[in-house]
């Protein structure tokens, strides 16, 4: 069954679980460096590496990252809150069970409010945020793809055991009917930036510093009982996110129509074909066996602490994009495109150095990202706020066109100086010298006796005629509005 | 616990299954007798405390014990394998995992 | 034995400050007698001769020059191989950890190198710690030095019997549910359990982490005092560790009396199944507390008669989950199934049959019962209420006298094999009276309080949490008290020993 057809028979719903690993400068539970690089097996302690013997102590940072991301969710901060240690065997898991809360988060019952492409708000409900630790890291080696089916043996670094993670599970998100997939990667994407605005981590998903399981269920109308829930496990990509919901709700659908119930199952997404297939049905081994991790001491985060931190948490993106789609005038469109360019902040600070935002748009948009993008580079790479605001800020003063501008760009970009400087040096400044520019029109003149004529005789688009050979003479220089008001009155029009 | 929830060897076996332990059926069946007896004598305590009596997970009350986040010492690539049953290429080597992509 | 292995601890710190003889000849003069003595006793897994003669080469050197060094400084100690030496193979008693030579430190040992106190070796325990008899060490029996028949105690039974046969003048144990206490009283030493969290778990393996606590252990109470204080104190690598100040064991077991100090006894813990000549001993020795100036008080703690019963819950549930890393994939044993496929899951499951012993897979199944899903509220949940009931009972109590007290264990010593025969739940029963002050977290300790049948018979006394000097101010005197009154029982077994 196609998806078009899908949704309009059922009625889906997806919950999402989104981990992020945080950006602190060790472990969650031990002070191994929290870092990539290294060799394998190297940033590690006895507690990374579950020796016996060895011991958790939780990182304050940690603590304080994970309740600034449940703040900006509008979450209740646990008054007390502790570990628990989730008990199932698996060769990554260096204790054989993972550190991480279970009826006691510390921050419960928020919402995120989520932006769609065509400026549609949708609010998910968020259950829960709770800290935890993440496993090794498997390579399988001797199946002919990589995968796990087929290897002979693994290989496990425990470089990431331990690094600190949050989990955000979504109450069961409704009503978002045929929007369901775009409402998915909305969220993600909208966490992404939460966590980004925070400094809470990096959240690069490429990095797989955020993941997500995306579970999916359908039922006949929105009345009806929720159904059989799938989970389809680390769905790294927002694009990814879309398609795999798409595809379940299309595959659900398929199978109810055929009178075929639903598994309840973890289920993996694969990238090259855009189709998830079973892992593994939930059985009696996800019996985790939680019970308080008597080795860490409960949390008692003071109400000070929590007021402290939300006070100091910055503007969100999403109220901030509203503010400044207000300030600035621009179009819904044309701040998603900042936003997904990662140039909201460049073009706020060219605002604040002093340009129109209109200009510090048009610029990063435009010639910044085309100069960054034949080298490989971000814009911000290239040239600085402060930089654009001055260039922007010479053709207001009508010392340059864009044309100029633009070769006055390639001169600071190559490292010849600030927009001022690279202007005068390379002699690129409009010329104010009438003497000059009326030579040039003369000549232009003289040497063009048929395009007088014309213009003459009323065609006032042959001037443009003129226009490039007085250019040439100027080297680029003529304010093309005087050259014309020049040529009207020798011509005597 | 009622006499009728004498712990039987397949419930034996699943708690082996889940707790990976390889057993043979006459592991299994001494442990369910075992398991029985033990649990017979202590199951009184679902019986003792009430609803008002709070749990105690850790005997002396401590709380909010937290660590600066500042690195720390390591052990090197080649102390953490030295005991490994296996290794290759810095890594520590295990058999195959089934079940999970 | 020698005149060096007769003596306590700090009679030795005393000859070596004064130059009387050197840590060398200390340290070789026991060395040499745990090589002529192992055969009968079986004390240790591991002996660690060359480090420790380098120990007290280092601290005689010292000394030479002047510098200043720990009291107990070139004092020998032995430690159970439960606590992690960093080069040192430990094996918890284990089949699992055989050849497993750890790559970082204890904070206990550091502590021990810190003070300079040559390390004699690692003593033999029950897997794990799990037992009560040290008859489930993976490395074999550990005898009682009173006599070979008998079991020396456990789980720390090798720690003990090193001391009662005079192979080192103190000894590191753990206790989870009576693991020093217990063995002390069956071999006529000084075993205690502090409050929860006084001496770091840093590197010390696991059993129960919310009930194991590291023991000093000594011939006397003054050297396990010394031996506390060198050992406590707090850690950052140990959540649970307490930060409070560690000072006045050793002076309080020097210079207190008895005299006022009142001694609760818990009705709950001297009735049934108590041994006679425990019952016997036990009173004889409230009757010394009394002529000294003690005064004895009965004290009703009805929430002991579950504690048992929550402990059994508690003590396997964390087993379950702290023994689930030894699984074959980053250290110790690994072992592949006879037949089918070899995959992560099946080499794990077989290098766990293979590596734990009988006692350590019953109680990792039984704690994975109570944890699971649809059983925890009854089992772990309900224990950990009666926990509670404990703790409040134990407040309770201590606001009517000073320390409580009773018999370290129902009986002496059991023979070897006694609970072969016996049901799970009568083996678990010796652990009855020590068992409730790892569930409050309180501290305990055990003092030899005369022999019956030719066995000796330990005496508990407890004391309110974080406030272990005053297990001190009532063992040191009371000691004292007993020895005067019926001589030191470890005299009766160094006179055996001598022929
Ligand atoms: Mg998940
Ligand atoms: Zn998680």
């Amino acid at each position: 069954m196609k998806y078009e057809e899908a949704i309009k028979k059922y009625d889906p719903v997806i919950g999402i679980e989104v981990h992020v690993e945080l950006g602190t400068a060790t472990k969650m539970f031990d002070a191994a460096p929290n870092t990539f690089g290294g060799g394998p097996n190297s940033n590690i302690t006895p507690t990374s590496l579950g020796l016996p013997g060895s011991l958790p102590v939780v990182n304050e940072k940690g603590v304080e990252y994970a309740i600034k991301i449940g703040l900006a969710m509008g979450c209740e901060i646990a008054e007390t809150c502790r570990f628990a240690r989730k008990n199932y065997f698996y060769p990554d898991v260096p204790k054989d069970f993972q550190t991480s809360q279970s009826d006691e988060p510390i921050a419960a019952e928020g919402q995120v409010e989520v932006e769609l492409e065509d400026g549609t708000l949708v609010t998910v409900p968020v259950e829960r945020a709770h800290m935890e630790e993440d496993a090794g890291k498997n390579t399988h080696i001797g199946g002919a793809t990589g995968r796990i089916h087929g290897a002979d043996h693994s290989l496990v670094d425990y470089n990431r055991a331990g690094v600190p993670l949050v989990e955000i599970v979504t109450h069961p998100i409704t009503g978002t009917g045929e929007r369901a997939p775009e409402v998915a990667a909305a969220y993600v994407r909208t966490l992404r930036d939460i966590f980004r605005a925070l400094g809470v981590s990096e959240a690069r998903m490429e990095q797989g510093n955020v993941r997500a399981d995306v579970n999916v269920s359908l039922r006949e109308s929105p009345e009806a009982p929720l159904g059989t829930r799938t989970e389809t496990k680390n769905v790294n990509s927002f694009r990814s996110i879309e398609r795999a919901v798409r595809f379940e709700i299309a595959r659900q659908a398929t199978r109810l129509e055929a009178g075929v119930s639903i598994v309840q199952e973890t289920r993996h997404f694969h990238e090259d074909t855009g189709e998830t297939t079973s892992g593994r049905p939930k059985s009696d081994a996800d019996d985790y066996r939680y019970f308080p991790e008597p080795d860490l001491v409960p949390l008692t985060p003071s109400r000070e602490w929590v007021e402290e931190l939300r006070a100091s948490l910055p503007e969100l993106p999403a109220q901030k994009r509203r503010r400044l789609i207000a300030e600035w005038s621009f179009s819904d469109l044309e701040m998603r495109d900042i936003v997904n360019a990662g140039l909201l902040e460049a073009i706020e600070d060219t605002v604040s150095a002093g340009a129109k935002p209109a200009a510090a748009r048009k610029w990063w948009t435009g010639e910044v990202a085309r100069l960054a993008n034949q080298e490989d580079k971000h814009p911000t790479e290239l040239v600085t706020p402060a930089q654009i605001a001055s260039l922007t800020g010479l053709i207001d003063e009508g010392k340059l066109n864009d044309k100029l501008a633009k070769d006055v760009l390639s001169g600071v970009v190559a490292g010849e100086g600030e927009p001022a400087e690279v202007m005068s040096a390379r002699g690129l400044e409009i010329v104010e010298d009438t003497g000059a520019l009326e030579a040039a029109v003369d000549e232009a003149i003289a040497a063009n006796p048929d395009v007088v004529e014309k213009i003459k005789g009323g065609k006032m688009q042959a001037i443009g005629a003129l226009m490039g050979p007085i250019m040439k003479a100027t080297r680029g220089q003529a304010d093309a509005g005087k050259a014309k008001d020049l040529i009207l009155a020798k011509l005597g029009g | 616990m009622t006499e009728s929830s004498a712990i039987t060897p397949e419930q034996v076996e699943h708690l082996a299954s889940l707790s990976r332990i390889a057993m043979g059926e006459d592991e299994l069946n001494a442990l369910a007798g075992d398991l029985t007896t033990i649990l017979k004598n202590v199951a009184r305590v679902n019986e003792v405390a009430g609803d008002d009596v709070p749990a105690t997970s850790h005997p002396i009350a401590l709380t909010n014990v937290l660590r600066p986040d500042v690195v720390g010492e390591t052990l090197t690539s080649e102390q953490a394998l030295a005991s490994a049953p296996a290794a290759a290429d810095d890594k520590f080597l295990v058999p195959q995992i089934l079940g999970e992509e | 034995m020698s005149e060096l292995t007769s003596k306590s601890a700090l009679e030795l710190a005393a000859g070596l400050k004064s130059g009387e003889f050197s840590s060398v000849d200390v340290t070789r003069a026991h060395l040499d007698r745990i090589h002529a003595t192992e055969e009968d006793f079986h004390s240790f897994i591991t002996v660690t001769d060359e480090l420790a003669l380098e120990t007290a080469q280092a601290v005689d050197a010292q000394r030479a020059a002047g510098a200043e060094v720990h009291a107990l400084a070139g004092v020998p100690v032995a430690l159970k191989d439960l606590v992690v030496t960093e080069g040192v193979r430990t094996t918890a008693g284990s089949k699992m950890l055989e050849n497993w030579v750890p790559p970082y430190e204890s904070t206990v040992h550091k502590k021990v190198k810190a003070a300079g106190l040559p390390v004699l070796g690692k003593t033999n325990l029950d897997e794990f710690a799990m037992g009560s008899t040290t008859e489930h060490s993976a490395f074999g029996d550990t005898r009682n030095p009173w006599n070979l028949e008998h079991v020396p105690g456990g789980s720390s039974g090798g720690a003990a019997a090193a001391l009662a046969g005079f192979q080192a003048p103190l000894s590191v144990g753990t206790d989870t549910g009576g693991s020093v206490r217990q063995p002390a009283a069956f071999t006529g030493t000084v075993g205690v359990k502090p409050t929860y969290g006084s001496i770091s778990r840093f590197g010390i393996i696991a059993m129960a982490s919310s009930l194991d606590q590291v023991g000093p252990m000594g011939r006397s109470v003054a050297d396990a005092a010394a031996l506390h204080e060198l050992l406590a104190g707090h850690d950052p690598l140990d959540s649970t560790s307490l930060p409070d100040e560690v000072a006045g064991f050793l002076s309080a077991a020097q210079t207190s009396d008895l005299k006022g100090k009142k001694l609760g006894v818990i009705k709950q813990l001297r009735g049934e199944g108590y041994q006679d000549g425990v019952r016997d001993a036990f009173s004889a020795a409230l009757e010394t507390a009394a002529a000294a100036g003690a005064e004895i008080v009965e004290v009703d703690c009805p929430a002991i008669s579950y504690a048992l019963d929550a402990y059994y819950l508690i003590m396997p549930s964390e087993v379950s989950s702290n023994l689930a890393r030894y699984d074959g994939m980053r250290y110790g044993l690994r072992v592949e199934p006879e037949s089918g496929p070899v995959t992560a899951e099946t080499v794990m499951a077989a290098t766990r049959a293979a590596g734990f012993g009988s006692e350590a897979k019953r109680r990792i199944i039984l704690g994975t019962y109570a944890l699971s899903a649809g059983y925890y509220d009854a089992y772990y949940g309900s224990a950990q209420k009666i926990r509670t009931l404990v703790q409040n009972d134990f407040a309770k109590a201590f606001e009517s006298c000073d320390v409580l007290v009773s018999p370290t264990a129902p009986t002496t010593a059991l023979k070897f094999g006694a609970e072969a025969d016996a049901d799970p739940m009568a083996l678990y029963l010796g652990d009855v009276a020590t068992i409730p002050a790892n569930l409050a977290g309180i501290p305990g300790l055990s003092l030899p309080a005369g022999l019956a049948d030719g066995l000796p018979v330990g005496f508990q006394i407890l004391a309110p949490a974080r406030e272990d000097v005053k297990l001190y101010e009532v063992a040191g005197p009371l000691e004292a008290a007993l020895e005067s009154a019926g001589g030191r029982v470890l005299d009766t077994l160094a006179e055996g020993l001598r022929k």
